[in-house]
């Protein structure tokens, strides 16, 4: 059914008409060949997800990437529906699991600088911290967590600096997918 | 007579169908084809035809419906909003134009009185070529159209006085009161007109309507018609000019698209019929007996009258290419100078011969129109292609819009949603009492039966984003899904179906998005049910999520067989097969999902791969 997926891209962007980040990113690495991106709240804006589809294509990818923007310091809802249906324990969790050996990192663009992100700044804690339940939740289901891919001042209007993220997160992409794909080999050959 | 009038139908059609197409074949145009089809018929040609006035004057409610369905076109405000260039371009044009021939008629040495019948008569331009050559290239919303048809407008309404005007200069004496008279009478038509047109004309309509007969829609439209033209015609006014005004009046009505699709073949037909009888009544007797003269009378009032255009375009600061084409648009002499040359001709202001010679100057110029866009087309154009074709693009009105076709019980909720939206809608039903509830909550709605492709070509379906099928009948959703697809293999068509085989049949003409009317109400029925005994408001959602999307995948997996049953089964029998059938596999992929996780959960992840 996938052959030769290398990444799975699962993207989730609420905002009425996209982001201009979001789109930015999700075109850029949408042409990347052997990535294939969920766009989530086009897929499933009845927030009824199609879990077999998710899981097959979560089987077949050796690389996940998270495309999202924090909302009160979480992911977007579906996003959390998308790991409540389909990342069950049952199916996701056991030793060795499906996921086992597979890498994942979260990419994502916040409003706000990087001091912003710290102590004493508006947000008080480094963004990591904000990732903690996701990485808990990749990693009890055996998977590498790779170093999130960050794009501090998403809200300044520079448009380079967004084109700058998108290209950014491309070039880490293409090099993540091409190590995921010796550790992990293809499936469904 | 009755032989005698088939005969004659029998000639003109067969006429206009071998030369049209030959012409249009050649690129010359449907006119000129017209024109030479009328002088292969006429007295000079294989002489078939010989009441050629009688013609001429019958094919002129050609020119009538054209102007009807043109100010259907024009809405009052949109009119009003005309209303500096129709006096502006129009006296200039008139003024500019007669003053130009008077002048040179003058300096040729001809009697004054003569000299300024002519020059008026010709300074009027043909609304049948100009018009329909107009519309054939849809230039009407371009600024060339724009002026040429301000021109031609204000033309129609300047031939009034023009034809008053003649007897006064003639010899036959006038009757002193005529004029009061006759003006008084225009204003109390004119007046009447406007009051019938919103007191009278649209209740009637309605009610036709009502009567669901399309052929006597048909019949009260050129009823109307008719009787406004003879009311004019009898008060001594231009006909086309009534039929233009209850065009306007009609504008806003929601019997609009069906009032113009009904006419548009009468139209078609009668200017059709109208410039063979141009083409007929060239008088090649008074050509050949004097070639030289009549041939240095029509260059001459061409080139005065092109010059006096393009000088004017310039002055109105018009774009290059297009004052070219304006200027050839309405070089033309018109039909209101065969009225005007007649009425001169009769009051005795002209000679016999003039009135001929002039007459043919103007068949002349007619026929010169389509030969003069031919070089626009073949030669100045393509020198002008240096920039692309940028400008039509920009013109383009009414884009983007969504056609509704059925605004019913169901297509009102989609149309409402939309525009709750700002999404610019056009919605076509055919029942007029639902038509009339609608527009009192400010709707528009227009009445007429959407599977009728010309009805979707008057609603603008060719600029049209979408069209949504949401007519009750199934035959009539499928006849029009089937012209949409292929008259508008563009438009994408989203459809509601009345049950699944009209589903299947609506896939089978290449529709893909289709949703059955009832199955999305009836799942939320279902889920208040499921709240009612107790199961929790969410997992009755997940339910019946879950029912719709196994229903969907097996409706869509059922569909290649569904042809092969109906051999077999009666309808009856099928329906109740399919819904059994549909249970059935529901029940077993439920299962088969639930024992899948079952298994997975018992068996850990052990195998990789499925």
């Amino acid at each position: 059914m996938t052959p030769d997926l290398r990444a799975l891209v699962v993207f989730a962007d609420p905002s009425l008409h996209r982001s201009r980040i979001s789109r930015r990113v999700a075109d850029a690495v949408a042409s990347l060949p052997g990535v294939r991106v969920q766009d989530l709240y086009q897929l499933y804006p009845d927030f009824y997800i199609d879990v077999r589809r998710e899981r097959e294509l979560l089987k077949a990818a050796p690389l996940v990437v998270f495309v999202f923007q924090l909302g009160w310091y979480a992911m977007p809802s579906l996003l959390k529906e998308w790991f409540d249906t389909v990342f069950k324990p049952a199916w996701a969790a056991q030793t060795p699991g499906r996921l086992q050996g597979k890498a994942a990192f979260a990419a994502m663009a916040c409003s706000g600088s990087e001091r912003d992100y710290g102590p004493g700044g508006r947000h008080a804690r480094p963004l990591e911290d904000y990732l903690a339940p996701l990485r808990q939740t990749v990693t009890s289901c055996g998977m590498d967590w790779l170093a999130p891919h960050i794009f501090y001042g998403a809200d300044s209007p520079d448009p380079d600096a967004a084109a700058h993220h998108a290209g950014e997160l491309r070039a880490l992409l293409a090099r993540h997918a091409g190590l995921g794909r010796a550790e992990g080999g293809v499936h469904g050959a | 007579m009755e032989h005698n009038l088939l005969l004659n139908a029998l000639v003109y059609l067969a006429a206009a169908v071998i030369a049209v197409p030959i012409a249009k074949r050649l690129g010359l145009g449907a006119v000129l084809g017209y024109l030479l089809a009328g002088i292969a018929i006429g007295p000079w040609g294989l002489k078939l035809i010989r009441e050629v006035e009688d013609i001429l004057h019958f094919s002129e409610f050609g020119v009538v419906l054209l102007l009807f369905v043109i100010g259907l076109e024009l809405e009052p405000r949109r009119l009003w909003s005309l209303r500096r260039s129709i006096f502006g371009w129009g006296t200039a044009q008139v003024v500019g134009v007669a003053m130009a021939l008077l002048l040179a008629a003058v300096l040729a040495g001809i009697d004054w009185k003569t000299a300024l019948i002519a020059a008026l008569g010709l300074s009027l331009s043909s609304t049948a070529i100009a018009l329909t050559t107009m519309q054939e290239r849809n230039l009407i919303p371009t600024p060339s159209g724009q002026a040429g048809f301000s021109i031609l407008l204000f033309q129609d309404i300047a031939a009034i006085p023009m034809i008053a005007l003649v007897p006064v200069l003639g010899a036959a004496g006038s009757h002193p009161d005529a004029g009061w008279m006759g003006a008084a009478k225009a204003v109390a038509v004119i007046g009447g007109l406007v009051l019938a047109g919103r007191f009278l004309i649209r209740p009637l309509l309605r009610f036709i309507a009502r009567t669901g007969m399309r052929e006597i829609f048909t019949a009260f439209a050129l009823l109307l018609i008719i009787a406004i033209s003879l009311l004019m015609a009898s008060s001594g006014m231009s006909m086309a000019l009534g039929a233009f005004m209850a065009g306007v009046l009609l504008a806003d009505s929601e019997y609009r698209h069906a009032l113009e699709a009904d006419l548009e073949p009468f139209k078609g037909l009668l200017l059709g019929l109208f410039f063979i009888a141009v083409g007929m009544s060239v008088d090649f007797g008074v050509l050949l007996a004097q070639p030289w003269r009549i041939v240095l009378m029509a260059t001459a009032f061409l080139a005065i009258k092109l010059t006096v255009l393009w000088l004017l375009a310039r002055f109105f600061g018009m774009e290059g290419r297009q004052r070219v084409l304006f200027s050839f648009l309405l070089s033309q002499g018109g039909e209101f100078a065969f009225v005007v040359f007649g009425a001169a001709a009769a009051a005795r202001v002209f000679d016999p011969d003039t009135a001929s010679s002039l007459v043919l100057v103007v068949a002349l110029s007619m026929m010169a129109t389509p030969l003069l866009l031919i070089l626009y087309d073949r030669v100045l154009e393509p020198r002008w292609q240096r920039r692309p074709k940028r400008e039509a693009d920009a013109i383009d009105v009414n884009e983007g819009h969504v056609i509704i076709a059925g605004f019913g019980r169901f297509g009102q909720i989609v149309g409402r949603l939309l525009h709750a939206n700002q999404v610019p809608l056009t919605m076509l039903d055919h029942d007029p009492d639902h038509i009339d509830t609608l527009r009192e909550f400010g709707f528009k709605v227009f009445y007429g039966d959407a599977t009728r492709v010309d009805l979707l070509h008057a609603a603008g379906a060719a600029h049209a984003r979408a069209l949504v099928l949401s007519i009750d009948g199934i035959e009539d959703s499928l006849k029009l899904a089937a012209a949409v697809r292929a008259e508008f293999p563009g438009l994408p068509i989203l459809a509601r179906a009345r049950n699944v085989t009209h589903y299947y049949e609506l896939m089978d003409l290449g529709v893909t998005v289709i949703e059955r009317e009832t199955f999305d109400s009836a799942l939320m029925l279902g889920r208040r049910v499921m709240e009612e005994l107790g199961f929790g408001a969410y997992l009755a959602r997940q339910a019946a999520m879950r029912f719709r999307e196994h229903n969907l995948k097996s409706v869509l997996a059922v569909y290649p067989y569904y042809k092969d049953r109906e051999q077999y089964a009666s309808m009856a029998r099928r329906a109740r097969e399919e819904l059994h059938a549909m249970f059935e596999r529901d029940f077993v992929a439920m299962r088969a999902e639930e024992d899948e996780e079952r298994r997975e959960r018992s068996e850990g992840g052990a195998r990789g791969i499925e």
